[in-house]
C-alpha cells in the first residue's frame, strides 16, 4: 500500500527562487491558497548568486534611458529571436517591480540625491542595473522571502517533485517526496507555476548548484508542454578557473562594469580586436574612452569588455586556443589597474565588489586590489525553456505556468546580464497573477492514482539494485555535455553525444543506492538523473537542428548567421507515443511601432 | 595529490558515531570538496546540505575540528592535515542525519517578528534615502542565514532556551528592521518580552564565527538592548507613561 501525504492548493509553485517567490506572493495577494515546493531551504535558491543587479529603465542615473532603449537592447542582445511581446512587457514593467521591492524592504545603493543607483552592464546602453554592491540577488531573495512569509503561503522546504499530474488535458497537481524522511507527497492543485531555474548541472564547468538539474524543463516536457530555444545555453565569460576546486564559480560582470579589463598573457586588451558590426557604433574606440564610460562620462561609449556575454566568452576561447591564455587555460581580468586612475582604488574596489574581494582572497589566495584574476567561461544560464503565452505565462498545457529561467522566450539567443533578475520579477508576478485567475475560474481536479503509484514505484527502484553509482553517471554526463555540446559545437560531435547519451540512459536505469530513504544524497542524485538526461538530449538535438551560429549557439561547421535559420524558433515537444519531436516556428511578426523603436535605437 | 583522513559524523540522534574516511586532496580544495568526494566514492548516502559553494547561500554550515564554519569556505590548506579532520553537524538544532540538522525553528521564529512597515512613499511612489543611512543596515542585510551564530550561542547551544530567546541571527534581523531608514514599526516590547534579548550576555561568540564578518554584538544586539532599556527602564519615560 502506497503511503503519502496529501496537500491541496489553488496554486502550487514549484521553486522558491526569485520567480517562484514573486509568483507565490502575487497568487496569495490575489486570494489563492498557495503552496510552495522548494528543493532547498527557503532563501537558498540560486537567485542568491546573482551579483550584478536588476535591469530596469528607472533612468535615475541617465535620463536618456527609457523602456524603449531597454527593449531594443534586449532584442539586439537576443539576436532578434526573442518573443517581442515578452521583451516589451519586461522593459515596461521592470521599473515598477524594482520600486515595489523597495516598498517591501529592499535597500539598494543610492545616487547622490537619494534615489536608486544604477550601474553599467554588458549590452545595456545606459547605466541600468539597480544593485547592492555585488550581492543584489541575496537582497532580492531575502526581501521576497521576508515579505512572502506573512502572506499565508505554505512552504514545503527540501521537497522534490517527481512528476506533474494531469486531469483530462489540464494540470491537476504534482507528486514528489520530502528529503528529510523520504516520504511521498501528493499536491492537488488547480494551477501549477514552474519556477525551477536552469539546467547548469548538465555541464561539468558550471556556476550552478546541485539543484539546477532542469526539473521544470523536464517535468513540462514529460507532461506534454512544448519547450523553445533550448539550443541556447549561456556560458558566462568570467568564471573562476584556479584552483581546480573553484572552477566555474561566477565572477560578476560588475567587475568589468566598474572598470575591470580583460587581458591575454601578452598584456593585450584583446577585446578591442573583434567588435561585432551591430555593436561597432556603440563601442569605444580607445581604452581611454572605455574608461571614461565606466566612470559615468555620458559622451563616451562602452568598452568592448562590456559587449554581450556570448561574444566575450568566444573571444576568451579564441585567445586560449591560439596560445595567448593564462597559465591555467583562461585569461586575465584586471580591476587592480584602476588604482592608477582612482587615488583610493583599493578601497573603492572593496566597497563596490566586496564579495569578489572576499571570494578570491579566501578561495584562491588572490588579492584583487593588487593582483589580476584568472577567469574563463562557465555554464551559467539557459535561455530556452517552457514555451509560454507572453502575457499570462501559461504553457500550452492548460493550468501549467512557467516563469523565470525555466520559461523561454524573453532572452532569445542570448540574455543580457541583469535581465534575469528583472525577468524573475516581471514574469513571476504575471505567472502568479494568471495562475490564481486560472484557479478561480476552473473547478476541482481529480487525480489518477495509477500515475502516482507508478511514479512511487519508479522512485524506489534504486534501493532494490546494487548497480551503477549515481554520482558516476552524473559526472560522465557532465563531461560528455561539456566536451561535445558546449561552447563550440560541431555536428559530428553532437551526434556522438546523442549516442553516448543513449548509453547513459541505460546506465541510469541500473543505478543503485545504499541506505534508506532518510536524507540520502545518493538517492536524490539518482532521481535527478532522469531530468538531466532529458534536458541534455533536448539541448543536443536542438543544437544539431540550428545550422548557424547565433548568440550563445556557436557552430564551428556553420560559423556565421543565416537569415533563413534566424527566421524561426526551434520548439521541442513530446509526442503522444513518447517520441521527441522537433519543429520550427516562424518568429512572431514585430508590430510596426516596435520595429520603429528598434530602428531608432540602432 | 596526497591523502587526508576525515572523521565524519554518521547517523541520526542517539544512533550515530564518527566514521573515518581517507580521500585524495588537491591544492585549493575546501572541506566541502572533500566531503563531496567521499560522498561520491565511498558513502553515497551521506547527508550534506549545500548550494552555492561560494559562501553566499549559507547552507553548508558544520563544525570543523570543533569550530562552526562554512564547509565551502574552509580551505584544507588552513587545517592540520597530518591529523584527521573532524566534521560534525551543528549542535543547537535537532539532528536529522549525518551533517544535516533541522533548522526549521529559525523560520518559525522569524514569522513572529513584526514585518517591515514603511513610511508612505513620495507622490512618485519612491523614497529618497542617503547612502550613509542605507550603509548602516546593509551590514545586517549581508546575513546569509547560515545559523552558525545560533549554533555557537550558549543560550541556545548549552541552555536550550529556544522557546524564550530568538538568538543572534534573529536579533540581527530585528536590528535590520529597526534601523531601516523607512521602517516605522516598533519591536522593543517584543524584544523585551517575547524574544528574550536580556538573555544575551554579550560574550560575542556569534560575532567571532560570522562568515560574513557582521559585528553582530556591537552593531546589532547592543543598540537593540539600548533601545529596550530606553523604552522600558528609563525612569523619566516610566513616569511619563504613568501620567499619560
Amino acid at each position: 500500500m502506497l503511503e503519502y501525504q496529501t496537500h491541496e492548493y489553488d496554486v502550487l509553485v514549484i521553486g522558491a527562487g526569485g520567480a517562484g517567490l514573486r509568483a507565490a506572493i502575487e497568487a496569495s495577494a490575489n486570494g489563492a491558497r498557495v503552496g510552495v515546493v522548494t528543493k532547498s531551504l527557503l532563501g537558498k535558491a540560486h537567485t542568491v548568486m546573482a551579483e550584478g543587479g536588476i535591469a530596469a529603465a528607472l533612468s535615475n542615473v541617465d535620463e536618456r534611458d527609457n523602456w524603449k532603449v531597454h527593449f531594443a537592447d534586449t532584442m539586439r542582445g537576443g539576436q532578434y529571436l526573442n518573443n517581442w511581446r515578452m521583451a516589451e512587457l519586461h522593459a515596461k514593467e521592470a521599473p515598477d517591480r524594482v520600486r515595489e521591492l523597495e516598498g517591501w524592504g529592499a535597500l539598494f545603493d543610492r545616487t547622490k540625491d537619494g534615489r536608486i543607483l544604477q550601474r553599467n552592464f554588458g549590452g545595456h546602453r545606459y547605466p541600468r542595473l539597480a544593485h547592492v554592491g555585488d550581492r543584489t540577488g541575496l537582497e532580492m531573495i531575502r526581501t521576497l522571502q521576508d515579505h512572502g512569509i506573512h502572506l499565508g503561503m505554505e512552504v514545503h522546504m527540501e521537497c522534490t517533485v517527481l512528476v506533474l499530474l494531469k486531469d483530462e488535458g489540464r494540470i491537476a497537481g504534482a507528486f514528489g517526496y520530502e528529503r528529510e524522511r523520504g516520504r511521498f507527497l501528493l499536491f492537488r492543485a488547480k494551477a501549477v507555476v514552474l519556477a525551477t531555474g536552469g539546467i547548469g548541472r548538465a555541464y561539468k564547468i558550471t556556476s550552478n548548484s546541485w539543484e539546477y538539474t532542469g526539473d521544470g524543463h523536464s517535468l513540462a516536457y514529460g507532461a506534454g508542454a512544448s519547450l523553445i530555444d533550448m539550443e541556447f545555453v549561456q556560458f558566462h565569460p568570467t568564471g573562476m578557473i584556479w584552483p581546480p576546486s573553484v572552477r566555474g564559480i561566477l565572477v560578476t560582470e560588475g567587475v568589468r562594469g566598474e572598470g575591470g579589463v580583460l587581458k591575454n598573457k601578452d598584456g593585450r586588451r584583446f577585446m578591442f580586436d573583434d567588435i561585432p558590426e551591430n555593436y561597432r557604433s556603440q563601442t569605444a574606440d580607445s581604452e581611454e574612452e572605455g574608461w571614461r564610460y565606466t566612470q559615468g562620462d555620458r559622451n563616451a561609449r562602452r568598452p568592448p569588455e562590456l559587449l554581450t556575454r556570448d561574444h566575450v566568452a568566444r573571444c576568451i576561447m579564441r585567445e586560449v586556443r591560439e596560445g595567448r591564455g593564462s597559465p591555467h587555460g583562461g585569461v586575465f581580468l584586471d580591476i587592480a589597474w584602476i588604482k592608477t586612475r582612482v587615488p583610493t582604488g583599493a578601497e573603492y574596489i572593496k566597497r563596490k565588489l566586496p564579495n569578489m574581494y572576499h571570494q578570491f582572497k579566501q578561495l584562491a589566495g588572490v588579492d584583487i586590489t593588487n593582483e589580476v584574476m584568472e577567469v574563463g567561461p562557465t555554464t551559467h544560464y539557459t535561455m530556452g525553456g517552457v514555451r509560454v503565452d507572453p502575457d499570462t505565462q501559461m504553457s500550452d498545457l492548460p493550468g501549467l505556468f512557467a516563469a523565470g529561467e525555466c520559461a523561454g522566450g524573453l532572452h532569445g539567443a542570448n540574455r543580457l546580464g541583469g535581465n534575469s533578475l528583472s525577468d524573475l520579477l516581471v514574469f513571476g508576478k504575471r505567472g502568479g497573477e494568471y495562475a490564481a485567475k486560472f484557479a478561480s475560474e476552473n473547478g476541482a481536479v481529480s487525480i489518477n492514482l495509477d500515475e502516482i503509484e507508478a511514479a512511487a514505484r519508479w522512485a524506489l527502484e534504486p534501493f532494490e539494485r546494487t548497480g551503477e553509482n549515481p554520482y558516476e553517471v552524473q559526472q560522465d554526463l557532465q563531461e560528455l555535455m561539456q566536451d561535445l555540446a558546449g561552447i563550440v559545437r560541431r555536428e559530428g560531435e553532437m551526434r556522438d553525444a546523442l549516442e553516448a547519451l543513449n548509453k547513459l540512459v541505460c546506465r541510469a536505469k541500473r543505478v543503485g543506492v545504499p541506505g534508506n530513504r532518510e536524507y540520502n544524497g545518493g538517492w536524490h542524485t539518482a532521481l535527478d538523473l532522469r531530468h538531466l538526461l532529458t534536458v541534455a538530449e533536448i539541448v543536443t538535438r536542438t543544437a544539431i537542428e540550428r545550422k548557424e551560429s547565433r548568440g550563445a549557439h556557436f557552430r564551428e561547421d556553420y560559423p556565421s548567421k543565416n537569415d533563413q535559420e534566424g527566421g524561426s524558433n526551434i520548439v521541442v515537444q513530446r509526442s503522444k507515443s513518447g517520441e521527441m519531436e522537433i519543429r520550427r516556428e516562424p518568429l512572431m511578426a514585430l508590430p510596426s511601432e516596435l520595429n520603429q523603436v528598434i530602428d531608432e535605437m540602432k | 595529490m596526497s591523502a587526508a583522513m576525515f572523521r565524519i559524523w554518521r547517523g541520526g540522534n542517539g544512533n550515530g558515531s564518527f566514521r573515518e574516511y581517507t580521500t585524495e586532496v588537491a591544492p585549493g580544495m575546501v572541506v566541502l570538496d572533500a566531503v563531496h568526494r567521499i560522498q561520491a566514492e565511498q558513502a553515497n548516502d551521506l547527508a550534506v546540505r549545500w548550494n552555492c559553494k561560494a559562501g553566499k547561500c549559507g547552507s553548508c554550515s558544520a563544525e570543523i575540528n570543533g569550530l562552526p564554519r562554512l564547509m565551502c569556505m574552509t580551505r584544507l590548506d588552513t587545517l592540520p592535515l597530518e591529523e584527521p579532520i573532524t566534521i560534525e553537524p551543528m549542535k543547537s538544532f535537532p539532528l536529522i542525519k549525518d551533517l544535516v540538522t533541522d533548522v526549521s525553528w529559525n523560520y518559525q521564529v522569524k514569522k513572529t517578528i513584526r514585518p517591515f512597515t514603511p513610511r508612505p512613499a513620495a507622490a512618485d511612489g519612491s523614497w529618497r534615502m542617503a547612502q550613509e543611512d542605507v550603509d548602516r543596515v546593509q551590514e545586517f542585510r549581508k546575513c546569509i542565514e547560515c545559523y552558525l551564530c545560533q549554533d555557537v550561542c550558549h543560550v541556545l547551544r548549552e541552555h536550550h532556551l529556544h522557546g524564550q530567546f530568538v538568538g543572534p541571527r534573529l536579533l540581527v534581523f530585528t536590528a535590520a528592521l529597526e534601523m531601516h531608514p523607512l521602517d516605522t514599526g516598533r519591536r522593543t516590547d517584543d524584544l523585551h518580552r517575547e524574544h528574550g534579548i536580556g538573555y544575551c550576555n554579550i560574550t560575542k561568540c556569534c560575532t567571532t564565527v560570522c562568515p560574513e564578518g557582521i559585528t553582530i554584538t556591537d552593531n546589532a544586539i547592543i543598540p537593540l538592548k539600548e533601545r529596550v532599556v530606553d523604552d522600558h527602564f528609563d525612569p523619566l519615560r516610566k513616569l511619563f507613561r504613568i501620567f499619560k
